[in-house]
Parts: C-alpha cells; sequence; structure tokens
C-alpha cells in the first residue's frame, strides 16, 4: 500500500509519520504523531498537527511532503465547503475523501502526500478511507499510515475489533501510537487523537511522557 | 546495502533473456520473518519457511532453523547462499572448540564466531542471523548478529523482511518471565502476523524449544496458524 521507502527520499520537510483511523460503535477515533522531519535527522517542528479538519464532522490526517499535504487539504476542505453548500446539507465522508483522491490521482506525477479521512455522517455512521500515494481510495474498518505504520501491521491486525466502546478504541489507538513512536526515529512528539461521533469532536492530546510505555528498559 | 553476485554464471552467453526465466537470474533471498524468545531454562526460536528467487518461491517448507550444535541454532535471513556458507563455517569452528574444550560450547563463542565473519566480510555478504540456545553458564539466550556484523544480547529478538510488521506486537506482547508453552504462542502468533503481510513470508511456521534436556521442533501447518483477518 503505502510506499514507506519514499518518505525518506522527500525532499524539504516530511511527516514521517504515523497516521491512524479507527471506527468503534457510534464513531470513530483519528489519530497522528506530532514530528516533523528534514531528512530523517533533523525535527523541524515537535509539535505539529497533522489531524486537519476539513468539516464540521470530517477530520483528514496527513503524511508525507508536509507542503503538498498542506497544498491538498487546503484545496479539498474549499471543495468540500462548497459542495457541502450547494447540496445544503453536511458533505458524506465519502464525497470528502472522493475529492482528496481526484486531487491526489490526477496529480499523481507531481505529489508525494497520503491521507486517512475519517468522519460521521447520517447516511453511513462512522466511516475511514484511505487514500494512498498513487491516488486510490479503500473503504475500510480501521486504517494506519506513514512510515511509522510498518512496525504496528501487527499489533493492530491482531488487536482490532470491530464494534469497541469508545473507551476501548481510545486505549488501542493510544498503543499503537505509542509503539510505533516507540520504534519509528521519525515518528515522536505527541499523541494527537480527535474523537468524532454524531454528538461532535472531541481532542486528546497525550504528551510523550504519559504515553504507555512497552518495556522501554 | 552489500552487492549481490550473480546468480548463474552462464548469465553472460544468453544476455539477449528470451532464454532465461526472469526469476532464475535474481538471486535467492530467504526474504523471512525470524524470531528467538529468552525464557528460564532455554529458548524458543522460529521462522517462516519461503525462499524466493524474485517473485517465484523457489521453496516453500524451507528449514531456516539451523542447528550449529547440540543446544546452539540459528535462525537465517537474508542471502540463503550467504548464510548457508557461514552457518557451514561456524558449525565447523565450534565443533572443533568443543573438542578442545572437552565441554559443550557455550552460546556467547557460538554469537561471536558468526559477528567475527559478519563483521570481517561485511561487504561481501547479505546474512542477517539470530543465535539462540542454551548453555551451562547462563541458561537460554539469544544473540542477534544483524546485517553489518554488530552484536547484541536480547530477551526477545525478530529479524528479516516481515519482522518490520511485528515490532509493535512484540513491543506490546512480549512479558519478561513466560513459560515455554507462551513463549511457543507468543511465536507462533507473530509468525502468523508477518506472514499475513510481508510477501517475502508465508508457508508453514518452524519453531523449536532448546533446553537442557534437549531440542523440540514442531511445524504449524498454513491452516492451523492463527487467523487474524479482520479487514
Amino acid at each position: 500500500m503505502d510506499r514507506h521507502y519514499m518518505d525518506s527520499q522527500i525532499k524539504g520537510v516530511s511527516t514521517g509519520t504515523t497516521i491512524l483511523a479507527v471506527t468503534f460503535n457510534g464513531g470513530v477515533i483519528i489519530g497522528s504523531d506530532s514530528r516533523a522531519s528534514m531528512g530523517g535527522s533533523y525535527v523541524s517542528s515537535k509539535t505539529i498537527n497533522k489531524l486537519i479538519q476539513v468539516h464540521d464532522r470530517i477530520f483528514c490526517c496527513i503524511s508525507g511532503s508536509l507542503a503538498d499535504a498542506q497544498a491538498v487539504t487546503k484545496t479539498a476542505k474549499f471543495q468540500i465547503s462548497l459542495h457541502s453548500i450547494q447540496m445544503d446539507s453536511p458533505p458524506l465522508v465519502k464525497a470528502a475523501a472522493s475529492i482528496l483522491k481526484e486531487l491526489c490521482y490526477n496529480n499523481k506525477e507531481e505529489l508525494q502526500a497520503g491521507f486517512i479521512t475519517a468522519g460521521w455522517d447520517k447516511k453511513k455512521g462512522p466511516q475511514v478511507y484511505t487514500v494512498a500515494l498513487g491516488g486510490m481510495l479503500l473503504n475500510l474498518p480501521f486504517a494506519i499510515g506513514g512510515s511509522g505504520s510498518t512496525y504496528i501491521y501487527g499489533y493492530t491486525d491482531a488487536k482490532f475489533k470491530p464494534d469497541m466502546s469508545r473507551e476501548e478504541c481510545l486505549q488501542f489507538a493510544t498503543n499503537a501510537l505509542a509503539l510505533a513512536m516507540g520504534r519509528d526515529n521519525v515518528s515522536g512528539g505527541v499523541a494527537h487523537l480527535v474523537v468524532i461521533t454524531e454528538g461532535g469532536v472531541e481532542h486528546v492530546v497525550i504528551p510523550g511522557d504519559k504515553l504507555p510505555k512497552f518495556n522501554d528498559e | 546495502m552489500a552487492a549481490y553476485m550473480s546468480a548463474t554464471r552462464s548469465e553472460s552467453a544468453f544476455s539477449t533473456n528470451d532464454l532465461v526465466p526472469e526469476w532464475a537470474k535474481e538471486e535467492v533471498s530467504t526474504g523471512t520473518t525470524i524470531m528467538a524468545v529468552e525464557f528460564d531454562g532455554g529458548v524458543v526460536i522460529g521462522a517462516d519457511s519461503r525462499t524466493t528467487t524474485g517473485a517465484y518461491i523457489a521453496n516453500r517448507v524451507t528449514d531456516k532453523l539451523t542447528p550449529i550444535h547440540d543446544h546452539i541454532f540459528c535462525c537465517r535471513s537474508g542471502s540463503a547462499a550467504d548464510t548457508q556458507a557461514v552457518a557451514d563455517a561456524v558449525t565447523y569452528q565450534l565443533g572443533f572448540h568443543s573438542i578442545e574444550l572437552d565441554e559443550p560450547p557455550l552460546v556467547q563463542t557460538a554469537a561471536n564466531l558468526f559477528k567475527q565473519m559478519c563483521y570481517r566480510y561485511r561487504e561481501e555478504l547479505t546474512a542477517g542471523i539470530i543465535v539462540a540456545g542454551w548453555d551451562k553458564r547462563k541458561g537460554g539466550q539469544v544473540y542477534t548478529v544483524p546485517m553489518g556484523g554488530m552484536i547484541v544480547r536480547q530477551p526477545v529478538s525478530v529479524g528479516g523482511s516481515g519482522s518490520s510488521y511485528i515490532y509493535g506486537f512484540m513491543d506490546s506482547n512480549y512479558k519478561p518471565g513466560m513459560t515455554k508453552e507462551e513463549c511457543l504462542t507468543f511465536c507462533t502468533q507473530a509468525l502468523a502476523l508477518a506472514m499475513e503481510r510481508d510477501g517475502s513470508s508465508g508457508g508453514v511456521a518452524r519453531l523449536a524449544a532448546i533446553t537442557e534436556g534437549g531440542v523440540e521442533r514442531r511445524v504449524v501447518l498454513g491452516n492451523q496458524l492463527p487467523k487474524f483477518s479482520n479487514v
């Protein structure tokens, strides 16, 4: 799926990163680390926010080249707002994801950014969509991405259960981020989490020293 | 990365490649998943069973757990040729050393022999090896000798291309003080997860438990592996 090795060849600032989104019973949790690096040896920001709100109940997390990701999400945010106004109703998560996909696919030669879109809409409830580097769109119960995600494929495959409670899901997402940040040198900082439900949007920030520890002697 | 030697010498005579299929020109590699865990009284080691030449699976029932001495094994990853050659050389050296000493050899000795060879020939070799076994002095030990030739003792170690996917699982599920059966379950699950995600790992899961009493080998066939398909 993601071409993880590409992260190290991105010119300029890259979010060598760990991002994820997980559906649970009644909502979806989207999360990321907070490190932006240049070439794997310099951390250009310790506290960057990779969770971009593209509409009231739709968030998008970014990986890859920071410049590309910001450009694409700014454009997508505008197009989603316009679409929502024209339809006179909140946009579907699938519509938001498709807009991102169109931008990524039509500009695949120039862009190096991957996204995970997650949100809640009235038609299908909580959903997670992943848009990979070349512009592929996939709907999944949960998705992980970025360079740090390689290390947690085994963990997430083993531990994910459909229809978890909000607390179980929060624990699952926090653990997954902590494990990835512990192994990937270009992921780190704090863990940003956003819980999206029909009722609203809640930000949770967990500083590095409060993250769960796993055999960290 | 070390340069690959050509797989067949006859390649130059067939420079127009119609006569040789694509996979026959690739080097044989054990793109793989290997792991080893210490427990009180011994070690548990495990590996998948896939050997590939490019996209072709040359051997789907490979045994990557190679005995070096009665109570010492090594898990091989990287180039199949390189690791077989190094393992053969170390087996000879260790056997000779053990006869001189008139005593079973130490796991640390075996690991250091691997390190010496992997470090000296680091430019030519592509070999990532985990050495594990039991000896009277320190009990169960796991030493990892990755590419480049460093050596470090770890309570649990994973290696090979499939290992990237199970670092998170290993970090969260390993607890010190597990029993032999718990270690075997842990290894089986970890190998199953890696084999599911890594295209170069697959087949059956081979396991071995090494204790003072000897070596107990197990095979978990593909359809008996734990399943984790949620997506």
